[in-house]
């Protein structure tokens, strides 16, 4: 069972929350090539490794937010708002 | 290669069982091969097989980081099915379970193919139109499928509880549909493709790719360098990692997929039951054991270990539909590592990188398409073009629109 901290509601089960995949991906503007548009729309990073996602507390206050985790231990990095960059997690 | 028969068994018993010679060879690996297959489950091992085969190329080594059929090959629910819905879809998985019907002779191992009927259950009539609709495209494709009424669910599977939560109005099955053994199937790939003079090496983990002007040459592995004319990738759930090494990416999520078993029982069940809505698939093995799973965890994860929360789900959906099953104890639980594509469908072919192939995004459902996988595969590495059954399964579709769209393909509704 994942324990995730919402940075409005604090820690909950992964029960209560909705995964949102792959963050920080920038939408292309519409005259962007087929090619950039099938590479936003439907490649994924999907490291083994450390992974930025997003998640929504569904059950909770319904806002979404940032995630840093490891997908072979599942260890959580970092959690932050919507909007911010990366964490450098050196 | 000696083959397995009933003298061979009756001269093995007289002589105390100390005679049975290994089933394939584990060679130290070339310097060179004309071939290099990445993963032996049963996708890389079927191709290398129908390479040596029905393309005489003989000169192949199929790399396998830890032991083969170690990965979703052998972790996997053996559902072997072709009740597919797109024409493109059914044209291969039912090519894939003609293959089946024969494999044994084929491969002379018992792979112990039992089809014993695979029944989808609908639970309110909305669900029960949408399958009419499938069932019937099914029949379409010439794949055989019949619509049930719950009566006629209850004859078949006696223990179900049509009034659970969601009372079941009906439901619709693939006589043809079943179960078989899949260590069966890598073994008898294995011993048949390493018989042809295949170098299958375990405990070669491959860490980079060679690439000259846009053509790979080589591999970098855990035991060396190793040069090979073509090469193809078979790796499930690390898809996304191989890529990675020849510079190209994929539309693919790596997720764990659960299943599990309870404790031995006389025979109870004898369909496979499948239902969408209240997500889970049963069937009972030859041994006794339910063996049953519903959908794969929420979130990317590459650790074959699977959470508790999908583990509770599976159980509270088998024991909805089957409350006899409640005073069972579970025996073991698993997971392997998935690699789901957008459109649910496989990705098979060519690569932006010259004489690199893949195979992959096989997700929840690959088990039954490794007969036709490896066999199309095959054809695909030799003459460097798509086997005809598998050119819509191409990366290409992602950037053109052309998606085969495939809800049949988890069978269950993830
Ligand atoms: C719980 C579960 C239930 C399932 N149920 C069904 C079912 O009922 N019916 C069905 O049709 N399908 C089912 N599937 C899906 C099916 O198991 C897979 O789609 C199929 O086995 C994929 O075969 P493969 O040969 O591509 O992959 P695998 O069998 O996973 O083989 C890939 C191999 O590549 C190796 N590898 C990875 N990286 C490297 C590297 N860098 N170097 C060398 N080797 C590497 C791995 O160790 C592994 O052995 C299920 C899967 C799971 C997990
Ligand atoms: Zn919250």
């Amino acid at each position: 069972m994942l324990r995730l901290s919402c940075p409005w509601c604090g820690t909950r089960d992964e029960l209560e929350f909705s995964f949102g995949g792959e963050s920080h991906l920038t939408r292309p503007t519409l005259a962007a090539s087929d090619a950039i548009w099938s590479d936003y729309l439907f490649n994924k990073e999907n490291p083994k490794g450390i992974h930025f996602e997003r998640w929504m507390h569904s059950y909770g206050c319904g806002r979404w937010f940032n995630v840093a985790r490891d997908t072979v231990t599942h260890e959580i990095y970092a959690v932050y708002k919507m909007g911010l960059p990366k964490p450098d997690l050196d | 290669m000696n083959g397995y028969s009933f003298l061979s068994v009756v001269r093995q018993a007289l002589n105390g069982h100390k005679g049975w010679p290994v089933v394939w060879r584990s060679p130290e690996p070339k310097k060179n091969y004309d071939v290099v297959i990445v993963g032996a489950g049963g996708h890389g091992l079927a191709t290398a097989y129908y390479l040596a085969k029905n393309h005489f190329i003989k000169n192949i080594a199929v790399l396998e980081k830890g032991w083969l059929g170690g990965g979703n090959t052998g972790r996997n629910t053996q559902i072997t099915r072709s009740n597919y819905f797109w024409p493109q879809s059914a044209a291969f998985f039912d090519h894939s379970l003609k293959l089946y019907e024969h494999l044994g002779q084929e491969l002379n191992f018992n792979v112990m193919l039992s089809q014993r009927g695979m029944l989808t259950l609908a639970h309110s009539l909305h669900e029960l139109e949408g399958m009419r609709r499938w069932a019937n495209a099914i029949k379409i494709n010439d794949i055989d499928a019949e619509v049930l009424t719950p009566i006629e669910v209850k004859k078949l599977v006696p223990l179900i509880d049509l009034n659970c939560r969601f009372p079941i109005r009906g439901g619709f099955i693939q006589h043809r549909g079943g179960i078989s053994r899949h260590d069966a199937v890598a073994w008898g790939y294995a011993r048949a493709a390493s018989a042809y003079g295949v170098d299958i090496i375990q405990q070669c983990e491959v860490t980079a790719f060679n690439i000259s002007s846009g053509r790979v040459t080589g591999v970098h592995t855990t035991r060396g360098t190793i040069g090979a004319d073509k090469i193809s990738i078979a790796v499930a759930g690390h898809t996304s990692e191989l890529a990675r090494m020849a510079d190209f990416r994929v539309p693919v999520t790596s997720m764990a997929l659960q299943a599990m078993v309870s404790e031995p029982i006389k025979p109870c069940l004898n369909t496979v039951v499948m239902s969408p809505i209240i997500h889970m698939y049963a069937s009972q093995s030859d041994r006794g054991e339910l063996v049953f799973g519903g959908g794969a965890d929420l979130y990317n994860s590459y650790a074959q270990r699977g959470g508790i929360p999908l583990l509770q789900e599976n159980i509270a959906a088998l024991l909805e539909l089957f409350p006899a099953f409640s005073r069972l104890r579970l025996m073991r639980q698993w997971a392997g590592i998935v690699d789901i594509t957008p459109d649910t469908s496989p990705l098979m072919g060519l690569t932006p990188v010259q004489n690199l192939y893949i195979s992959g995004g096989w997700g929840t459902g690959g088990y039954k398409a490794i007969p036709a996988g490896g066999e199309t595969m095959a054809y695909t590495i030799a003459n460097d073009q798509p086997h005809p059954l598998i050119e819509d399964f191409g990366l290409e579709r992602f950037e053109s629109g052309a998606l085969i769209d495939e809800g049949a393909a988890s069978g269950v509704a993830h």
